[in-house]
């Protein structure tokens, strides 16, 4: 139990330290260790199989996008960042004020917790599911990968023209 | 690996929602594009968390799992959109400050 | 495999046929599918309903086991899904120049035309999420086509904004999950029905309502929907405003409301105030705007609320009304973007303090916009009046006297403001600089004839179209 205490906490603490980071590069390897803890979550309640796409796909792929459109972008000057950072601070240093409060509020209000849950022990596997119950997500899956293709097509192509 | 699901239920319903609330900050708050995707990230993890929560204390696992790749197969696609259309952005305005997107009026 | 996948199927397999590298005659070849196949869609809607909600493709079965759910609402919306998509094809095909442009467009709309035939098909809450992304990507993409920086910022807007709207969605869908163990409309359903009052429950049910009304661009969530329409290019915001946002948001809010969730009180109370809130803003903001483009978006806001409002009388003849709003709405103000296109062809701008008098160069424009124009203020005989009427009649009848004053009364102001725009367009002298000016091309003046006649015509023929289309919508209450 203490351990997912602690995973949670750490998701939590990274998830803010991505949003106060002052460079945006760090804010994106805060992003990624969100996505590795949440993986590792995922290992421990038994689904495997959306971990290693979390792991592969989240942590790996959409930092590496985050990374080349961050280094696309013009990096500022010292000065820039300087003043940036300061406006940064002004507005961002409620955020962990606002999460205090909510933690306290939530210690206070005592919220009840009666939801019954279907517990629906299912013994077919994932690919099983996937492949029958889900085919429909499939397609919608294929269609959504062919319109990403065409979307950076669209919108980069004209980028490099030039 | 025993998990106490009333305990981890609880714990879930304090972390969602923070993170909740840290994604919306974020995007409230920003004046950077970027960060205002990071802040959409940060909301889809704690969406992931949640649907991978659901389908443990449902024992529905199995069924669980393939909407959860489904839903991060569609949020790489509309963050690979969105950075196509912040690079283009950037090449006009040479700058990623929302605050500068003012030609839209009325 | 049901027949109607083939509906969905059948699209996918031709944008991946015709981006091959097989040169550039198959290309061309795209328009020439999707006008075939919107005209087959229209042709088996309308003949072979039967077919289509029940033909099974028994030698297909094994390998694609999809289920989908047709009944009358969907049908309605399979049937007006090609026409816009249609308009939008003409429109594209004819004013994009670049050659490579003109097929990338194409096969977008083919793509948005799958998300958007998928989308009224689902049974299940999550393929409808899956498949709203769908479109909602398709239109991110076509916002931004030609990556000027407006439709640019535009296209950024509408992307923040529908991602918090899917990510709300998709935290009732978890929700719901947990309840029901399953994610089918009739499971989670049931799990409503047999929930009694839990408070987890109501939470997502009004997050999912919320989530489609930023979708559906309902006015205190609108931020997003003048920025992307006026933005977009021409052929785009025919599709946007005609069709996806229709099914993207109130489509999907029907049939979540109707199948679904069933009415309660407070979600009626809801429906109906935010219902009304959007008729009048949309209403008071499109009477200063100079931007045609902008003008007709925010009526669009004011026309979806006259959809949300009849909704929220939870009455089976306000269902229809909605629904017949709907279809009307889609044929009109695709006709109205059809026509602010012609204008922004022929005069090069769109500002209607510098136009005037255009209706003697381009009279087939000045009329056709007429038609549609009535037709939104809801003139008899035209299509609109008679949906605005049932929708009048099911308020009244269900009680909601104030709604109903409210709705004939911003009536009175879609009319002014659209006679505004009429006269500051259409009427009066010609200015010196327009003097020259020409009859836009046969590809963009086509679709607006086109919804113009569909417009005159379901006004005509109304009794006929609501006892085939709309009034079979009833049954999905029961």
């Amino acid at each position: 139990m203490y351990i997912d205490l602690v995973l949670l906490s750490l998701l939590t603490f990274f998830s803010i330290w991505a949003v106060m980071r002052g460079t945006l590069l760090r804010a994106a390897i805060a992003l990624a260790l969100v996505s590795i803890i949440l993986s590792i979550i995922m290992f421990r309640l038994g689904s495997a199989l959306a971990a290693v796409f979390e792991l592969s796909v989240c942590a790996g792929f959409i930092t590496v996008l985050f990374m080349s459109v961050i280094s696309l972008t013009k990096p500022m000057n010292y000065v820039e960042t300087m003043e940036m950072t300061k406006g940064r601070i002004k507005r961002f240093w409620y955020l962990p004020v606002i999460v205090l409060l909510f933690l306290a509020g939530l210690f206070f209000l005592n919220i009840p917790v009666h939801f019954k849950a279907q517990n629906i022990v299912s013994l077919a596997n994932e690919r099983a599911v996937l492949w029958n119950l889900r085919q429909f997500d499939l397609f919608g899956q294929v269609v959504v990968l062919l319109l990403g293709v065409f979307g950076i097509v669209i919108l980069i192509k004209s980028r490099f023209e030039e | 690996m025993a998990i106490d699901n009333a305990a981890l239920m609880k714990l879930i319903l304090i972390f969602v929602p923070l993170l909740f609330i840290i994604g919306f900050f974020c995007i409230i708050i920003t004046h950077n594009m970027i960060r205002a995707l990071i802040g959409l990230e940060i909301l889809t993890k704690a969406v992931t968390l949640l649907l991978v929560f659901a389908g443990y204390i449902t024992g529905n696992m199995p069924f669980a799992q393939p909407l959860v790749i489904t839903l991060i197969i569609i949020e790489v696609v509309i963050i690979a959109v969105t950075a196509g259309v912040i690079l283009n952005v950037f090449k006009h305005n040479k700058s990623l400050d929302v605050r500068n997107l003012r030609t839209l009026k009325g | 495999m049901p027949v109607s996948f083939l509906l969905v199927l059948v699209p996918l397999l031709c944008v991946i046929f015709a981006n091959m590298p097989l040169g550039k005659a198959v290309k061309k070849l795209l328009f020439y599918f999707v006008l075939l196949f919107s005209l087959a869609q229209v042709y088996l809607v309308v003949c072979y309903k039967d077919l289509l909600t029940n033909g099974t493709i028994y030698s297909l079965t094994p390998v694609f086991k999809v289920s989908l759910a047709i009944d009358s609402l969907s049908l309605l919306l399979l049937l007006t899904i090609p026409i816009i998509t249609v308009c939008a094809l003409f429109i594209g095909w004819f004013t994009i120049k670049d050659e490579v442009q003109k097929y990338d467009f194409t096969s977008m709309l083919l793509m948005s035309l799958t998300g958007m035939n998928g989308l009224v098909m689902v049974n299940d809450i999550f393929s409808m999420y899956v498949f709203l992304e769908i479109v909602a990507i398709s239109s991110f993409i076509l916002i931004a086509f030609y990556t000027d920086i407006g439709s640019l910022e535009g296209a950024f807007k509408y992307i923040i904004l529908s991602a918090v709207a899917t990510i709300l969605m998709l935290t009732a869908i978890a929700v719901f999950f947990t309840a029901a163990g399953d994610t089918s409309f009739v499971s989670i359903s049931n799990a409503i029905k047999g929930s009694g009052r839990n408070t987890f429950l109501i939470a997502a049910m009004s997050i999912f309502v919320g989530g489609l009304l930023i979708k559906g661009g309902i006015a205190p969530f609108h931020g997003w929907v003048a920025d992307a329409y006026s933005s977009a290019p021409a052929a785009v915001s025919v599709l946007l405003a005609g069709i996806i946002t229709k099914v993207a948001g109130i489509y999907t809010l029907i049939r979540i409301v109707t199948t679904v969730f069933g009415f309660t009180p407070q979600l009626e109370m809801i429906l109906l105030f935010f219902g009304a809130f959007s008729i009048i803003l949309g209403a008071l903001i499109a009477m200063v705007q100079k931007d045609m483009k902008r003008m007709l978006a925010y009526s669009s806001i004011s026309q979806m609320g006259y959809i949300v409002l009849s909704l929220g009388t939870g009455t089976a003849l306000g269902i229809a009304g909605a629904v017949f709003h709907l279809f009307n709405h889609a044929i009109f103000k695709a006709g109205l973007f059809a026509n602010s296109a012609a204008v922004e062809e022929a005069a090069g701008t769109r500002d209607m303090d510098k136009l005037g008098g255009l209706s003697s160069k381009m009279p087939v424009t000045g009329f056709t916009s007429l038609v549609s124009s009535l037709s939104t203020a809801g003139i008899p005989p035209l299509s609109g009046f008679w949906s605005k009427l049932v929708i009048i009649i099911a308020l009244w009848s269900s009680g909601h006297f104030v709604y109903a004053i409210i709705a004939v009364l911003a009536s009175l102001l879609t009319l002014a403001y659209f006679l505004s725009m009429q006269r500051r367009v259409f009427f009066g002298k010609l200015k010196e600089e327009y003097k020259d000016i020409k009859e836009a091309r046969f590809g963009v003046i086509f679709p607006a004839i086109m919804l113009s006649l569909i417009t005159i015509g379901v006004g005509i023929f109304f009794f006929y179209v609501l006892d085939t289309f709309m009034l079979p919508v009833k049954s999905i209450l029961g």
